[in-house]
């Protein structure tokens, strides 16, 4: 009787074999990328979870962690990463309308882009790094009492002092006992920061081998009206460590920072 | 091979024979749901069996059907389900006259500690008759403490206590056992309950070369650590009065109302700047690396005779909920009356965390 | 009943999945589901057996109570793999990663799953995931048990623990993408007619199940990367002397734990609802209801962690909401019990070895999901809690469910897969072999648990010795249950009987092409028009070619 195998003779190169359509194909493409997108969500949700339950069970060390990173660059990041998701959404119009020069160049903004952002976090890194505020005790410096360098120059990075200092000037004596045992919890903070931050800068990574990857195919001419569906998926999944982030910033820069003072 | 082999586990606590009815009916129930359904498929396996001129019926379904045996089932859970939670219920709820006794767990030992100051190793000697209520902790990982005889289990966690509750009734030797795994020796973690009538019990007792009551112990470490230091009846100490803490409600700094049981008592021993008394600074310096387990459960023993009450406040109420707001006395305000007098930056006068003698 | 000419002698036809290509290259590079399938077969009775030989050795050193086989530490070492051997590695692919990437194409129509490069990669996920389970038990092997509780596998076991966790994390990735090709192709794949509710109910438990496959298991995946991450860096996630809460780890271990036993049965209820109607020759009694309670089993499967941590320290009043919950979850298993046995009720029963398996199933199932009950009840899972009691339950119900399920639908399916019966006689006795065994090895635990012999003890009291070599008995007799199959499915593949196309008269459309089926699945797409299992119209489903 009837069959629904496709049997037109031009079958479009990029059509899979297990598909009966391009459309078949986009469309089960895109639900599929959803769905890891969504095995995405709960892994870091798990992440954010267990963030927010020791947030609340050591608050003041949180807020004190919180105070500690820079809201500037914080801030600086947001920007490259929501203007790298301009970028990519140009990109995935450019391959609709199959502009191919444009796919190029907003591809590579957007790799530049997520370079950027890379960047910074390194530099945010390593600032961390300078201030002893890294956790555990195996990688060389070690964090102290006072939640700052192991080193001679106790005053950079001590976190216990700038919580007095902050103290101060809210008109506040805060005992140094009480600010030190603050600063040595926020271990806890710093291990959540450089896990969550880790976690999405890995992310960040395969997404800029994803965009090396599609800039390949795209130079090549392989996207067009009928065919885009990877520039697509390459959209939904940097879009959505874009989302990541968007959640990232305010939960560990911008949350009670204010009680922290500036 | 010891061919004396019982199938079914002492009943030696108050609480075995609930436990056991609950067990028991449920074994009814699985017996008569799995004999049915493995009676009805065999029956049918063979009753319908294949041959030639019975033809199957299609049957669709039935709904009314359907609703049958959801709701039987659901309303036989719920039944289940309420007998359990009222078991359950009993058992979080020690009674307020419970004879208290320590211990701690750690790889792969268990330490007691009595209130009259005896010591025992792996093994535990208590009356019957009588609610016993085990506080316990962890010096390391998380182990249970389990005693089959008296259907009573409670893990037992690191940097926090918990407690388990039973009383005993019939005298006799019974298992204690680790029931979380914990490591090399975990199944060797093992002691006795030995379960005593109280004349007997008090001869144990009196028998023992206890270095003194637990809560002078308790006083002792006290004085040795030099908490008298700033916790003084007197005014012009620097922290709170501890006298009539125990079991009371207490207001913080941040105007949050906690409930002084030994959580919080040991908590302010490790972790002083967590839970800061309202009216006073956090100054308080950690004594944690310090103080061993046992000696802060000696501290909290010494804490709680320093109740004018005898018995323990505690017992009926488990969370701060139960505390009505009215309770509290406002530290704050009694301190800024004070300061307006004498203007200070500390307060003047040490307030009790509460007053003695004020309505519980 | 079928058409009155005597059928001809069935006949292997002459290319279909196995022949088309030849060479390693060819099985390695796959793209076709159905061979991804039988690579997963033969790593998954890998682990199976590593597993058993596991368990075996733990049964022989229990025979005596004072320990005198293992030292304890490799005792503790031997029941850890016998868990995560079984659990990630066996159970959790067993059923969708074979028998599912087999059928699930074929019966919603179409010639491969959504995603087949991805599927490939889920093999290799799999595989890389064991290779790290194995050096980590050639290394020494891990001693935390398959739970990994912190602080102890955190801060104290002084064995391979980050590569394990490795191991499991990458494994956890093959079954997310396995959930994820299921869930794509159901939905997007289905032949013109397929409606949702023409669907085989195989296919409805094998979507359940991917859908908490999607959802659970990433979270165990960051469980243990912070878990890796606390024991590698020291920092303080979940040991309290860090500064942790051990009890977070319990809680996000078992949100994960608790779906993953869901993600297990589900599968095996599916090739249940497929053998049962087949050998009644009746269609299934209500199929709506059995549809939908998979689906409710994995929505309420998120909702009932805690009841593994009664005992751990949470609060009363959440301690009162999961036992709760944990009741309503059971209850959509006992909607499936009641509908098969209402299945084979009038029906035209034949007892081959698949329905043997299957009516084993519904037996030993509803004891397990009955002793279920017992410890959701919290006052007496105060008692019960880590004890041999516990054991026993999830036995029944992995064992006496699962691994029954899996045999059932493979001696269902091995036609279809190899183009050859299974030797009857020698696959009955092995069914009968099995649930005598297991009886034997697992009844007696229930007993033992009350009495409260305390799970993973390598040392026990000697009053439990008598119950205690019962089990070791039945173990015994359980291991031949088991090999036997080894050997007729293999003998088979030489010298079984020809199966034709549909030996067993079933619906569904895995019957209706080739056995072995084309590469292709079809040589043309079908269009559906029949309900599911519509049995007793003329013999045969008549399916529009």
């Amino acid at each position: 009787m009837s069959t629904s195998q496709t049997t037109t003779s031009e079958h479009h190169p990029a059509l899979a074999h297990q598909f009966d359509s391009m459309e078949q194909q986009q469309d089960a493409s895109t639900f599929g990328m959803w769905v890891f997108l969504l095995t995405e969500i709960m892994m870091f949700g798990g992440l954010f979870t267990a963030y927010l339950i020791y947030r609340i069970k050591y608050y003041p060390a949180f807020v004190a962690g919180s105070t500690s990173i820079s809201v500037s660059w914080g801030f600086a990041n947001t920007l490259v990463l929501i203007g790298s998701s301009f970028t990519m959404a140009m990109a995935v119009w450019a391959a609709q309308t199959g502009r191919k020069k444009s796919q190029i160049w907003f591809l590579i903004g957007t790799m530049i882009l997520g370079s950027v952002f890379l960047g910074i976090k390194a530099k945010e890194y390593y600032d961390k790094w300078d201030e002893c505020h890294i956790p555990g005790h195996i990688i060389g410096k070690g964090f102290n009492t006072w939640g700052g360098c192991s080193a001679t120059n106790k005053s950079l990075g001590n976190i216990a002092q700038e919580i007095v200092e902050r103290g101060e000037n809210n008109h506040e004596e805060i005992p140094l006992g009480a600010a030190t045992q603050t600063a040595q919890q926020t271990e806890i903070f710093f291990s959540f920061y450089f896990a969550m931050t880790g976690l999405h800068a890995f992310h960040m990574i395969i997404g800029l081998g994803l965009l090396s990857w599609l800039l390949l195919r795209a130079s090549r001419g392989e996207f067009s009206g009928q065919y885009f569906t990877p520039m697509e998926l390459g959209g939904l999944y940097w879009h959505f460590v874009d989302i990541v982030w968007i959640f990232l910033f305010p939960l560990l820069y911008l949350i009670s920072r204010h009680k922290g003072g500036i | 091979m010891n061919l004396n082999f019982p199938i079914f586990p002492d009943q030696a606590s108050s609480m075995a024979w609930h436990v056991d009815a609950l067990y028991l009916f449920l074994v009814l129930i699985t017996t008569f749901f799995s004999l049915l359904i493995a009676a009805l498929i065999l029956f049918f396996a063979i009753k319908y069996r294949r041959r030639p001129g019975h033809e199957a019926q299609q049957i669709h379904g039935s709904t009314l059907l359907e609703i049958v045996w959801t709701v039987i089932p659901l309303g036989i859970s719920m039944v289940i389900f309420v007998w359990g939670a009222a078991i359950y219920y009993h058992m979080q709820r020690p009674p307020a006259n419970a004879l208290e006794i320590y211990g701690v767990g750690k790889q792969w030992m268990w330490k007691f500690q009595h209130p009259g100051g005896q010591r025992e190793i792996n093994t535990l000697h208590v009356p019957t008759g009588r609610p016993v209520k085990v506080t316990l902790i962890s010096q390391d990982v998380v182990h249970s403490f389990f005693v089959p005889a008296f259907r009573v289990k409670q893990d037992v966690l690191p940097n926090r206590y918990v407690f388990a509750w039973f009383t005993a009734t019939v005298p006799g030797t019974y298992h204690l056992f680790c029931s979380q795994y914990c490591g090399t020796k975990h199944s060797g973690m093992i002691g006795e309950v030995i379960v005593m009538n109280p004349e007997d019990y008090a001869t144990w007792l009196a028998s023992g070369k206890a270095e003194g009551s637990l809560a002078s112990l308790g006083e002792k470490a006290f004085q040795q650590y030099g908490c008298t230091t700033c916790h003084r009846p007197d005014s012009g100490a620097r922290g709170p009065n501890l006298e009539g803490l125990y079991g009371r409600p207490v207001r913080l700094v941040d105007n949050r109302v906690v409930l002084a049981d030994d959580n919080y008592i040991r908590e302010s021993i490790l972790e002083p700047n967590a839970k800061v008394v309202s009216g006073f600074q956090s100054i308080m310096p950690t004594f944690r690396g310090v103080v061993s387990e046992d000696e802060i459960m000696a501290i909290t023993e010494y804490i709680k005779h320093l109740s004018p009450q005898a018995s323990n406040p505690l017992n009926n109420r488990s969370t701060p909920t139960d505390i009505r707001d009215n309770e509290v006395p406002n530290i704050q305000e009694q301190n800024k009356q004070q300061n307006q007098q004498q203007p200070q930056q500390t307060p003047q006068g040490t307030r009790p965390a509460n007053p003695s003698g004020k309505k519980p | 009943m079928s058409t009155a000419i005597t059928a001809p002698a069935p006949v292997m036809p002459a290319k279909h999945y196995l022949n088309d290509n030849y060479g390693i290259r060819s099985w390695l590079l796959t793209k076709d589901h159905k061979r991804i399938a039988i690579l997963y077969l033969f790593s998954i009775s890998f682990f199976f057996l590593l597993g058993g030989s596991f368990a075996a050795l733990i049964r022989m050193h229990l025979l005596t109570p004072n320990g005198e086989l293992f030292s304890a530490d490799t005792y503790n070492k031997l029941f850890t793999m016998h868990g995560v051997n079984m659990v990630f590695f066996f159970l959790l692919p067993s059923v969708p990663a074979t028998i599912g990437n087999f059928l699930v194409p074929i019966m919603v129509g179409t010639k491969d799953l959504a995603f087949p490069k991805i599927n490939l990669l889920s093999w290799y996920l799999y595989m890389a995931g064991g290779i790290c389970s194995l050096i980590a038990m050639i290394s020494g092997g891990v001693d935390t048990g398959w739970t990994f509780y912190a602080p102890f596998s955190s801060g104290y076991s002084k064995t391979h623990v980050i590569m394990m966790a490795v191991g499991i994390i990458i494994a956890g990735f093959s079954s997310i993408f396995t959930g994820l090709n299921f869930i794509v192709t159901v939905h997007r794949m289905r032949a013109p007619g397929m409606t949702w509710g023409r669907l085989p109910l195989f296919v409805w438990s094998n979507y359940a199940a991917s859908l908490i496959m999607i959802l659970g298991t990433p979270v165990i995946a960051i469980t243990l990367i912070l878990l890796a991450l606390e024991r590698g860096f020291h920092i303080g996630i979940f040991d309290p002397k860090l500064g942790g809460d051990p009890v977070l780890f319990q809680h996000m271990f078992w949100f994960y734990s608790h779906p993953a036993v869901y993600i297990m049965i589900l599968p095996g209820m599916g090739v249940i609802s497929e053998i049962v109607p087949c050998f009644s020759r009746k269609r299934i009694f209500g199929y709506t209801f059995v549809a939908f309670s998979s689906i409710a089993i994995a929505v309420f499967g998120f909702v009932v962690w805690a009841h593994h941590m009664f005992v751990a320290g949470i609060s009363v009043y959440s301690a009162l909401v999961f036992s709760l919950l944990s009741y309503a979850v059971a209850i959509p298993s006992a909607v499936k019990v009641f509908n098969w046995t209402a299945t084979m009720y009038k029906g035209s029963i034949e007892m081959t070895t698949p329905m043997l398996y299957a009516m084993a199933f519904i037996g030993l199932f509803t004891i397990g999901g009955l002793t279920g009950l017992f410890l959701a009840a919290l006052g007496l899972d105060i008692h019960i809690h880590d004890t041999y009691f516990v054991i026993a339950h999830f036995h029944y119900v992995m064992v006496g469910g699962m691994v029954t399920a899996y045999l059932g639908g493979l001696h269902f399916w091995w036609p279809k897969m190899t183009g050859r019966m299974y030797p009857e006689a020698p696959a009955k006795l092995a069914a009968i072999i099995t649930f005598i065994g297991f009886n034997l090895t697992f009844f007696p635990q229930f007993i033992l648990g009350y009495m409260g012999m305390p799970r993973r003890y390598a040392l026990y009291p000697p009053e439990f010795q008598v119950l205690n070599v019962l089990s070791t008995a039945g173990a015994s007799i359980l291991s031949v249950g088991f090999l036997l199959p080894l050997f007729y499915f293999v003998w088979s593949l030489k010298y079984g009987e020809i199966a034709g196309d549909n030996p067993w008269k079933a619906t569904g459309l895995e019957w209706e092409t080739t056995s072995p089926p084309p590469t292709h699945n079809f040589h043309q797409i079908p269009v559906v028009t029949k309900d599911p299992y519509a049995y007793g119209e003329e013999g045969e489903v008549p399916v529009v070619h």
